[in-house]
């Protein structure tokens, strides 16, 4: 009998049957939906034969545009599971007052709203960004793709290797239930020592592998590919802010890589770096998450800055007013995001030096983005705005965010901050900035971009539908927030003894489902549009009368982009060719040079994934082997030298002749 | 105004702002709307407090507040008129697509949140130094000075798994989850954890600090109106966290001196023992007494060493500043007997263990604590700047004997 | 306006005909790869850079264990020290070769360069199961935890640095020195390079002031 167990122990390591959460009826009802939605999807996918296609076109993919569009279906998806948790969280606490205890036992809310925050921020926020930049940069840059095409396929693969470890971690064994910036001592093994801390330290950690590769590449390809007589300063602001944005990815997610390695240490060696004992120190592991955590945010709101900035000028119909200042006010905020993290802990009892000088830090940030608010006021102003999807999400960016920013300005007076820290008026704020800043932005950049991607524009009664769902929800779910944290209540309670609080968690839950109803609206636009296509098809390529060079192609633009690459003269580049009467050539086209499709990214993430699995279980064979063969399997991947080819002229000229001939129709 | 501290602060841009009607009209607005009507009849807290360093902290909030709103309420007005205004179906509006630059409202965007950051920035340097949690309390409310003979009431407070633990170190007493202070008198908490990170809020009383283990933060408070507040934890700590709050009663000289005497009365004592049983992991814990606690715990706690046999963190340190105990010290290690979590050590790791105390000829069962806490409060100290997080002081050697001979053979086995 | 001329120019308002496009482009193959190496010897940097903080936030707490002094060995780590500078410097011996495009050479200093960093991989194994047997393993500190994390990073640096250095040789001798190859050498010199300076800053911070505390 021993020797059973120890050869089970082995050869599963301390995966068991106890893993699986039979017991839990919540989970096993979402398996099933799970399992039963995945299972159509297989089958659908099976039926209708797409596997090969799959593969072939999009999976193995190296090109910027399709790995941009699997971006976002993946943060897309993850925002269904990320929002799942967010309902419940806002039911339960709607519901668990007094002798109630709602409907979730400490153990699986503690997860939920763990996992919430790491989803939403990981896995939500950063792959929509993400495929935002990878999409468009090149398009605006005059780029025939990114500087590493492989890398980019294989970093949107961690990327998916990560979110598939957080996503297992539902079904096999447990998540996190630490916060989602798990600060030890209670992420320490002794006060953690389940699975959910390490699939949390894994699941990052292969998505940040992917992270920090895609922000290298996104730089070289802005400093190196840029279409000849683009200066820096004749970069389309969402570029600029794309930089930026690369620029603190890669210098700041190895931070995260490096604490997250110091605590793993801690839980599988045995170290002391954030212990109690032995001479650890916890706070120090505060302060480095915090050297990451703090430039994130400015990760994902710098693209969707960059964002408003193309929407407000294309549909204001003017240029953007100043453009240098908005590229001034960007560089500040990516420096000043350096400086400022202490403030996410000014209750830590450091000096009130030390405390009033991030204070300070924190309120100068807020300089730069006025800046921009008003730069974005000031494009409106003598405009003939259109108030098309996009429009209306900046609209209301520019209305929620303000008061984001101005509950952050009260956070950041040390004193103050006293009494909110910590509270759902700190939730409140930072859902205002990321929801009004982060979600909107997004938002307007897929109605801004879907027509590019796709070559037919989104139902607009959808996009109404959601836009008013989202932005009302919004409201309903997040004021009640700041009411409650004036209030003197704390975040990340489970129950509270106070009845009259309930009827602001119960307007804030049904925010919730107005928001659910929002995201709902979204993938009936999707569907929608996509029945519709016929309709809603733009041929030109230029359907909002753009400004950049994103616009000067078809929709969907040819794998190779640009049939060749053009020559800038000025800031807004197309608009600078339409006024001056561009023609499309349309002859004297040439082979181009292109990278070769890869299964390699797909492989390695897998076996990544299987590697961490083999960790977090304790499956020492596994973890080894796994680890092996994911370093030979790369090295076997550098031996293949064949990696480009020539796009034959043929193909260039049919595709630039069917072009003109859909142009020719419509004029 | 009262006392030297106080009128040495002669910053114009000071923070009390006493005497400038204008802005003690708007915080009669505020408090108004906070007192009833706005938020329907809700107790917010936070807004209307009832502790002289809370009511400057939410004064704080208020002008921050209406600084921003400055900039904020203007921003919005314009956001809409211009999008109304410029909207594409009135072609009445003027059209000029290429205008993008104009210096004088570059200028303006750029040094209007400039000159409201320099005004929020001044006010954030002058409250973070005033209201600094280290700093002894000059004043018990807006109009009262601390008076010259009152000594603050001390308490000191150990967040454990899940509940509160507070020592009055002057009355002997200890309770759990149950606070009281007199009215009108400062109180200054020392504040620790046993295991995790906490954070010790009383809304209705002063802003939080969090409590950390094998770490002392300090606050100071006075609570000005009696009544029975809520307090509790504001950092998330585990699976009781929901369950982690505790009364915190402010109430007159007499109600004091009676809640006193009743936990005299009726508690049994805190002693180590007693400690270590408490310390482990409970939920919802009702309230307890202690009629006497053993002087020393505290001290014991925040050093992580009530086991009698643990080296305490400041003679840890101590010994590390001359160098450690050299190769020999690497063994001076004992495995848990018991540990809280029955908690499970790093796979790879070695055994779960922790640094013995030394024992000495005078301390055979190694070092203890060294001595009770003094009865006279620290004076206040001569800076008035936050203390920060300074390591507890420590004497390596007992004054009594001489350096103790396994000391001495302990550094030379090393070096 | 006009938009007579030729497809692709027209006349600015100035009467300069303006080009929208570039009919001969030479994309140079791999143009961006020492850049994107740099940035990710920067991002690496980064990493060495949080692991010496946590060393210089921890560094002093031997949790009344042993200490630099009672640890170190001086001159074994000066060894270790010169096995890693030669070997940088071989490498650039093999860069050298590599620039007259000679494969043999090339192929010898590599030789020699991957049999220096196997030595200095060997020294530090053997220091630190010297340390671990005398009970300083990286669990009986903080001070000792950074310090192995630290060095032990740098060390696993070297070990892929020699993985790769070894693939190198195998394609090297497959194909020769072709353009690839020859940018992969560009990076491993990078990356090998990049490892010393890292040392230097290891022996100096944590060695040799170790001994000055």
């Amino acid at each position: 009998m021993f020797a059973q167990s120890s050869f089970l122990k082995l050869v599963f390591g301390r995966l068991t049957f106890d893993a699986f959460p039979i017991h839990e009826p919540i989970l096993v009802v979402t398996f099933l939906g799970v399992a039963t939605g995945g299972i159509a999807v297989v089958g659908a996918i099976t039926y209708f034969k797409l596997w090969g296609y799959l593969w072939r076109e999009w999976f193995t993919s190296v090109d910027h545009k399709r790995i941009g569009v699997m971006y976002m279906v993946l943060g897309i998806v993850m925002l269904l599971r990320g929002f799942a948790d967010a309902l419940m969280m806002r039911m339960q606490q709607a519901m668990s007052f007094g002798d109630s205890q709602g409907f979730l036992p400490a153990h699986h809310y503690d997860q939920i709203f763990t996992a919430h925050g790491v989803i939403m921020i990981f896995f939500v926020a950063m792959p929509l960004v993400t495929g935002l930049m990878n999409f468009v940069v090149p398009l605006q840059i005059g780029a025939r793709d990114v500087s590493f095409p492989f890398l980019n396929n294989f970093s949107f693969w961690m990327t998916v290797g990560g979110g598939v470890l957080v996503m297992m971690s539902l079904f096999v064994g447990e998540f996190a239930r630490t916060g989602w910036l798990a600060y030890p001592p209670l992420s320490g093994i002794a006060y953690s020592p389940d699975v959910g801390m390490d699939y949390y330290i894994w699941g990052l950690q292969v998505a940040g592998v992917g992270t920090t590769l895609s922000g290298i590449n996104l730089i070289a390809t802005i400093v190196k590919l840029r279409a000849p007589g683009m200066l820096m300063m004749r970069m389309p602001v969402f570029t600029w802010t794309a930089l930026c944005t690369n620029i603190l990815i890669v210098a700041s997610f190895p931070v995260l890589t490096a604490v997250l390695v110091l605590l793993s240490l801690d839980r599988y060696v045995g170290t002391d770096f954030f212990t109690n004992d032995f001479g650890g120190n916890p706070m120090m592991y505060v302060n480095l998450i915090w050297i990451w955590g703090h430039p994130e945010v400015y990760i994902l709101v710098l693209p969707v800055f960059g964002i408003y900035s193309e929407v407000a000028a294309t549909f204001s119909g003017k240029s953007l007013f100043g453009y240098t200042s908005m590229v001034y006010a960007t560089v500040c905020i990516t420096i000043l995001s350096y400086l400022v993290w202490l403030h996410h802990f000014f209750t830590m009892g450091s000096g009130a030096s030390v405390n009033s000088f991030f204070g300070i830090t924190t309120m100068i940030i807020s300089i730069p983005t006025g800046a921009k608010i008003f730069n974005w006021l000031f494009t409106m102003y003598r405009g003939r705005i259109r108030f098309e999807l996009p429009m209306m999400w900046t609209v209301a960016f520019m209305l929620t965010f303000v008061i984001g920013g101005m509950t952050g300005v009260m956070l950041a007076v040390p004193p103050a901050d006293f009494v909110l820290h910590n509270s759902l008026f700190l939730v409140a704020h930072f859902h205002n900035v990321i929801i009004g800043g982060v979600v909107f932005g997004v938002f307007a950049g897929i109605s801004y971009w879907f027509p590019k991607a796709f070559g037919f524009k989104l139902d607009r009664f959808w996009g109404l539908m959601s836009f008013w769902f989202w932005v009302v929800g919004f409201y309903f779910a997040f004021m009640p927030l700041y009411v409650l944290g004036f209030m003197g209540v704390t975040r990340r309670l489970r129950h509270f003894d106070d009845p009259s609080l309930q009827i602001w968690t119960f307007i804030a839950a049904f925010g919730a489902v107005l928001i659910f109803l929002g995201i709902l609206s979204f993938l009936v636009q999707i569907f929608v549009s996509i029945r519709n296509r016929e309709a809603l098809r733009d041929l030109t390529g230029d359907p909002w009368n753009g400004r950049t060079l994103e616009w000067s192609t078809s929709s969907p633009p040819p794998a190779y982009n640009f049939a060749f690459t053009p020559l800038v003269h000025d800031l807004d580049a197309w608009w600078d060719m339409k006024k001056h009467g561009y023609r499309r050539p349309l002859e004297g086209f040439k082979p181009i040079h292109m990278p070769r499709n890869t299964g390699a990214g797909v492989i390695l993430s897998a076996i990544a994934v299987v590697f961490g699995f083999a960790m977090v279980w304790y499956i020492w064979w596994l973890a080894a082997l796994s680890f092996v063969v994911l370093v030979l399997t790369a090295i076997i991947h550098t031996f293949n030298y064949d990696r480009d080819f020539y796009f034959p002229k043929e193909d260039v000229v049919q595709a630039e002749g069917e072009r003109t001939r859909l142009l020719a129709a419509q004029a | 105004m009262g006392r030297g501290t106080r009128q040495g602060y002669c910053n114009p841009l000071e923070y009390e702002i006493v005497g400038r009607p204008a802005l003690k009209r708007l915080r009669t607005i505020a408090l108004l709307l906070s007192a009833c009507g706005l938020l329907g009849g809700c107790n917010a807290v936070v807004l209307s407090p009832s502790g002289y360093v809370a009511l400057q902290q939410r004064d704080l909030l208020v002008e921050a507040t209406i600084l921003m709103l400055l900039i904020i309420v203007p921003v919005m007005v314009t956001t809409v008129v211009f999008a109304w205004r410029y909207r594409q179906s009135n072609s009445a509006a003027v059209y000029e697509p290429d205008w993008n630059h104009s210096t004088y409202l570059e200028l303006m965007i750029w040094s209007l949140p400039l000159l409201i950051i320099i005004c929020l920035g001044a006010i954030t340097w002058a409250s973070t130094h005033l209201l600094d949690p280290y700093r002894p309390l000059s004043q018990i409310s807006a109009d009262q000075p601390v008076p010259e003979d009152t000594r603050p009431l001390r308490v000191d407070v150990v967040a454990l798994d899940w509940k509160w633990l507070f020592i009055y170190p002057d009355y002997g007493i200890a309770t759990v989850n149950d606070l009281a202070a007199p009215i009108n008198q400062p109180i200054e908490f020392r504040i620790t954890s046993s295991s995790v990170m906490n954070s010790f809020y009383i809304p209705a009383l002063a802003g939080q600090i969090y409590a950390m283990p094998a770490m002392q933060t300090q606050l100071r408070a006075v609570i000005n109106r009696p009544g029975v507040y809520e307090g509790f934890s504001a950092n998330y700590s585990g699976a009781g966290f929901s369950g982690m709050h505790f009364t915190f009663r402010g109430v007159s000289d007499d109600d004091f001196k009676s809640w006193v005497a009743e936990a005299k009365a009726q508690g049994t004592g805190l002693d180590r023992a007693a400690y270590l049983t408490l310390e482990r992991p409970s939920e919802d814990e009702p309230v307890h007494r202690y009629s006497s606690v053993d002087p020393t715990l505290f001290k014991a706690i925040v050093e992580l060493c009530v086991e009698p046999s643990k080296m305490c963190m400041s003679e840890m340190s101590a010994i590390d500043a001359k160098g450690g105990l050299g190769i020999t010290g690497s063994a001076n290690l004992m495995p848990f007997e018991y540990d809280k979590y029955a908690r499970r050590g790093a796979v790879f790791g070695v055994e779960p263990s922790y640094v013995a105390s030394l024992c000495t000829p005078d301390e055979p069962t190694g070092s203890k604590p060294d001595a009770p806490f003094s009865a006279v409060p620290d004076p206040a100290p001569a800076r008035l700047v936050g203390a920060g997080l300074r390591l507890p002081s420590f004497t390596p050697l007992p004054p009594t004997s001489g350096p103790s001979a396994l000391r001495i053979a302990f550094r030379r086995s090393g070096s | 306006m006009s938009a007579t001329d030729t497809m692709t120019t027209s006349a600015a308002s100035g009467g300069q005909p303006r080009v929208f496009h570039v009919e001969d482009e030479h994309h140079a193959e791999g143009g961006s790869t020492m850049l994107g190496f740099w940035l990710y010897l920067m991002s690496d940097c980064l990493i060495f850079a949080m692991l010496f903080a946590a060393y210089g936030v921890l560094g002093g707490n031997y949790a009344a264990g042993p200490s630099p002094k009672d640890l170190f060995d001086l001159p074994l780590v000066a060894i270790n020290t010169t096995m890693l500078l030669l070997s940088s410097i071989t490498y650039g011996f093999a860069m050298l070769t590599m620039e007259r495009g000679r494969v043999g050479a090339t192929q010898g200093w590599l030789v020699v360069t991957a049999l220096f960093g196997i030595a200095f991989v060997s020294i530090e194994l053997s220091e630190f199961s010297h340390l671990i047997h005398d009970g300083a393993g990286p669990q009986r500190s903080a001070f000792l935890s950074s310090f192995f994390t630290l060095v032990g990073t740098h060390g696993l640096h070297v070990t892929f640095g020699l993985i790769w250095m070894v693939t190198l040789m195998v394609q090297v001798a497959r194909h020769g020195l072709v353009t690839a190859n020859r940018r992969r050498l560009m990076c491993l010199s990078l990356f090998w390079h990049f490892l010393d300076v890292i040392w230097i800053g290891v022996f100096t911070f944590v060695y040799l002031m170790g001994f000055l505390r």
